[in-house]
């Protein structure tokens, strides 16, 4: 058993600072277990949010050593423990207490996004038929855990707070799985456009780099999506066409 | 006078995992205005673990599945201890349900002709589950959350239950908290749906998330309702063992449904040396006829490692006892070697178990299309709950509903893999709608002004002990100590000698949870979250260690060391669990429901 310092963000609203614990730390912990055991041990009233300890929820994101990460996925063996290791709340939304921060605009923007509107059953008994190669494409965006990791990272967000007139990578994703969806009828390219600000995104990849489930954010989510925008708004052809027909 | 908000609503649902968002959406649906109060955040319930799929005879995979196999299979599983009319309507309608839930936006994997794609699991006769992957609950969990929030449901996340307000023998609301600033909320409420889930976090070794602590079976007893079923725990065969700090996360049986087999330390596949009676004919007697059958062979019987949960997990146990398990003190369950039967096998296992592989990646160095996971058994499922009428999922105290994990009834004595999202979609809907007739159907009725003054003043009591802290107790050590010794005495495993033992533990950490202190204040204050979640911990721990001292037989997912076989005595009774007068958990037997003559019918045909 060897020990190390963690230096975690602890304050609420109004401000706070980095106070510093000893522990001991064992071969395979994650940097979860440490915040715990810190939490059982040394300051009961330390607040951070988890749930299922597999990256499977998208609970514990924070930002480990400045890299926004999932605490439960990010193993002590990766990190150089000889120095004291960072742990702070997500800088893009505000802070409610120590590791926890308010995350409740993203669910305000999900809701503003057109919901799901199939077609009409392809059989008699209800039901439709897909290819899985068509799923395979919108599962890839399903996978999303909804840490929001990347509108942690997105400088539209976290540098120019641009919160009220773009949506953020993750619901890029989101939509991109409604637009794919080979049900789905529903049109979101105004609003993308528009209120979702995707003209804002100057597709960095920052995103892309920090995604637990590897969804290749930009590639497959928001250039198609750009790319639809475009097509319908400012291809000049189209507008010609437009015009005279 | 403690000071709260108040919240006026028809139906308030309690929990925002699978069952509780269908809840909530039936009975919005059904017009009532419905508030859902769920402890963290909205789509990161437990639900999001389950991996394998939900089971429906949907018959795309093999045509000669139907209801009556699926209610069968049931029935079997659960050692006919079931609710039988819950296992009938389960059956005929999960089919419904699952297709439903691809009108709201889920995308299963497909079939050739692009219909669902159903799989092989545990105890299922026919490939049966829907699935995404391995990641089926959090397709199931985001749809009826994308779905949800268009529906006028009022959600308060990150809110927990103190204590359920009753009226005259009804149930007319919940107290609570929230989590971020750690005020009082009182929902009045005309009828009130549990969707809590399980009770986990009782064990050290669990595949559950933290928010797992029996709230809804306490919360129940407490108020009044009854339980059901309650020595049944499953423990399930495969959770990761190694590094610790993983100890009890799940690998999905999926694995085994792909063709992963079990094998001890010499290498053997020791599932084939112990085949139950009752599933003999039904099972692979060499490794071929096993392997055809994951792949899809309808000729093939299925193999050993497709068992049941109660009995692969007790195999498990009798290799590593015996001296033949792995070095971390489990056995190996292996899916690298279908590479000798299959070109492309790295890419098929990554493209079948993504998160299977992912999380052996990240989290244990492990690739599992190159060498062996090492796995155990870890507790991941309580089949019992509050007892429910089974069209309505209604619970003894009137305005009480519950569905899904904190609901007894479908599964009896052990569950099938994959009838729990199953479960939770149409004993969800059903609660739902039913929950919403009665809120129509009766009044408001009165607040017990002195059950919120005494659930204030106790909820606060932590901080004024915190504020002397000698001889206060840390609520964190208090539960660790539960859960080793609820791992120890009351496991996989038992006996009378252990379980008088845990009893006799349990009531000193009540006292010592009584004396739980706290520092800090009031807001997202998580030593003050864990200090209050003890009384329901300890609740179900005594619960749990009561009925399954008096059931002296094994069945199911109880197993007696001192009563190793099943017994006719036990056969035809449940237990029941409720709350004397004087407070203390009265246990009692009552007689299993007569199965109807045509479903005894269905049961013996497809024997």
């Amino acid at each position: 058993m060897a020990t190390a310092t963690f230096s975690i963000w602890r304050g609420d609203r109004n401000g706070g600072g980095f106070v510093d614990y000893k522990t001991d730390v064992e071969s395979g912990m994650v940097v979860l277990d440490v915040v715990h055991r810190i939490q059982a041990m040394q300051a009961n009233d330390l607040a951070v949010r988890w749930n299922c300890k597999a990256g499977k929820c998208g609970s514990c994101s924070a930002e480990v050593n400045g890299k926004p990460r999932l605490m439960c996925m990010t193993r002590l063996s990766e990190i150089n423990l000889d120095e004291p290791v960072t742990v702070e709340p997500m800088h893009t939304f505000p802070r409610i207490k120590d590791l926890v921060t308010d995350v409740s605009w993203n669910y305000r923007v999900k809701e503003k996004i057109a919901k799901f509107a199939p077609r009409k059953p392809d059989a008699p008994d209800g039901t439709w038929r897909m290819a899985q190669a068509d799923v395979d494409r919108v599962q890839e965006f399903r996978k999303c855990i909804e840490c929001y990791l990347c509108q942690d990272v997105c400088h539209v967000l976290r540098d120019h707070h641009m919160h009220d007139q773009f949506i953020g990578p993750r619901f890029f994703v989101y939509t991109a799985a409604l637009e794919m969806n080979p049900l789905d009828t529903a049109d979101r390219i105004g609003d993308l456009r528009d209120s979702c600000g995707i003209g804002n995104c100057n597709i960095t990849k920052c995103c892309t780099k920090v995604c637990p489930e590897e969804i290749k954010i930009t590639d497959n989510a928001i250039i198609p999506l750009k790319e639809r925008v475009v097509d319908r708004y400012y291809d000049p052809l189209a507008r010609l066409f437009r015009i005279f027909s | 006078m403690a000071e709260y908000q108040k919240v006026e609503c028809d139906v308030l649902v309690v929990g925002a995992g699978g069952a509780g968002l269908r809840a909530a959406i039936e009975a919005s649906a059904a017009g009532v205005n419905v508030a859902v109060v769920s402890k963290s955040l909205l789509g990161k319930a437990h639900t999001v673990m389950a991996e394998g799929g939900m089971a429906a005879a949907m018959g795309n995979v093999d045509d000669r599945d139907n209801w009556r196999v699926h209610f069968a299979d049931t029935m079997r599983g659960g050692q006919y201890l079931n609710n039988w009319r819950m296992a009938e309507l389960h059956a005929k309608e999960a089919p419904d349900r699952v297709r439903e839930l691809e009108a709201w936006g889920a995308m299963f994997d497909r079939t050739q002709d692009g219909r669902i794609l159903q799989r092989n699991f545990g105890g299922h006769r026919y490939p049966r589950l829907a699935h995404v992957g391995d990641r089926t609950g959090l397709e199931m969990i985001r749809t009826l959350q994308d779905h949800g929030i268009h529906q006028g449901i009022d959600f308060h996340m990150e809110t927990t239950i103190l204590t359920l307000l009753t009226d005259g023998g009804r149930c007319v609301g919940a107290f609570t908290y929230d989590r971020e600033r750690g005020r009082f909320k009182l929902f009045h409420a005309k009828a009130v749906i549990l969707a809590t889930g399980g009770i986990g976090r009782a064990y050290q070794i669990t595949s559950n998330s933290w928010e797992y602590t029996g709230d809804g079976h306490s919360l129940a007893f407490h108020a009044g309702a009854a339980l059901l079923d309650m020595e049944f725990v499953q423990f399930h065969p495969t959770g990761m063992i190694w590094p610790p700090s993983v100890k009890g996360l799940l690998v999905t049986e999926g694995v085994r449904g792909e063709g992963g087999v079990l094998r001890n330390s010499e290498g053997k596949r020791f599932m084939f040396d112990d085949i139950p009676p009752n599933y003999k004919t039904q099972t692979a007697d060499n490794e071929e006829e096993g392997w055809r059958y994951t792949q899809g062979d309808k000729s093939a019987r299925r193999p050993p490692e497709l068992l049941t949960r109660d009995h692969v997990a007790r195999c498990i146990r009798r290799e590593v006892k015996e001296g033949r398990g792995s070095p971390h003190g489990g056995v190996y369950l292996d899916i690298a070697w279908i590479k000798e039967k299959l070109p492309n096998a790295a890419e098929h296992i990554k493209k079948k178990l993504p998160s299977m592989y992912h999380q052996f990646k990240q989290l244990a160095d492990i690739d599992i299309t190159q060498e062996p996971m090492e796995i155990g058994p870890t507790t991941h499922y309580m089949m019992g709950g509050v007892q429910v009428e089974a069209e309505t999922q209604m619970s003894t105290l009137p305005g009480l509903f519950a569905a899904g994990e904190s609901a007894a009834g479908l599964h009896g004595a052990n569950r099938l893999g994959g009838n729990s999202l199953s479960d939770l979609i149409v004993f969800g809907k059903r609660a739902g709608e039913f929950a919403a007739k009665f809120a129509k159907d009766n009044a408001a009725g009165q607040v017990n002004n002195d059950q919120v003054e005494d659930a204030a003043r106790s909820a606060l009591e932590p901080f004024e002990r915190g504020a002397k802290l000698r001889g206060a107790e840390n609520p964190y050590a208090v539960q660790h100590e539960l859960q080793e010794m609820m791992q120890d005495l009351v496991g996989i495993v038992r006996t009378q000698g252990e379980m008088e033992r845990a009893l006799e533990g349990i009531e000193k950490l009540k006292v010592r949870a009584a004396q739980a202190g706290i520092g800090g204040n009031r807001e997202y204050n998580n030593g003050w979250h864990t200090a209050l979640d003890l009384n329901n911990l300890l609740t179900v721990s005594e619960i749990v260690t009561r009925a399954a001292l008096m059931r002296q037989e094994s069945r199911g997912a109880h197993f007696r060391d001192d009563f190793p076989e099943k017994s006719d005595r036990w056969a035809g009774c449940n237990l029941r669990v409720t709350k004397a007068l004087d407070g203390s958990v009265r246990v009692e037997e009552v007689p299993v429901k007569e199965i109807p003559a045509e479903l005894k019918q269905v049961i013996e045909e497809q024997k």
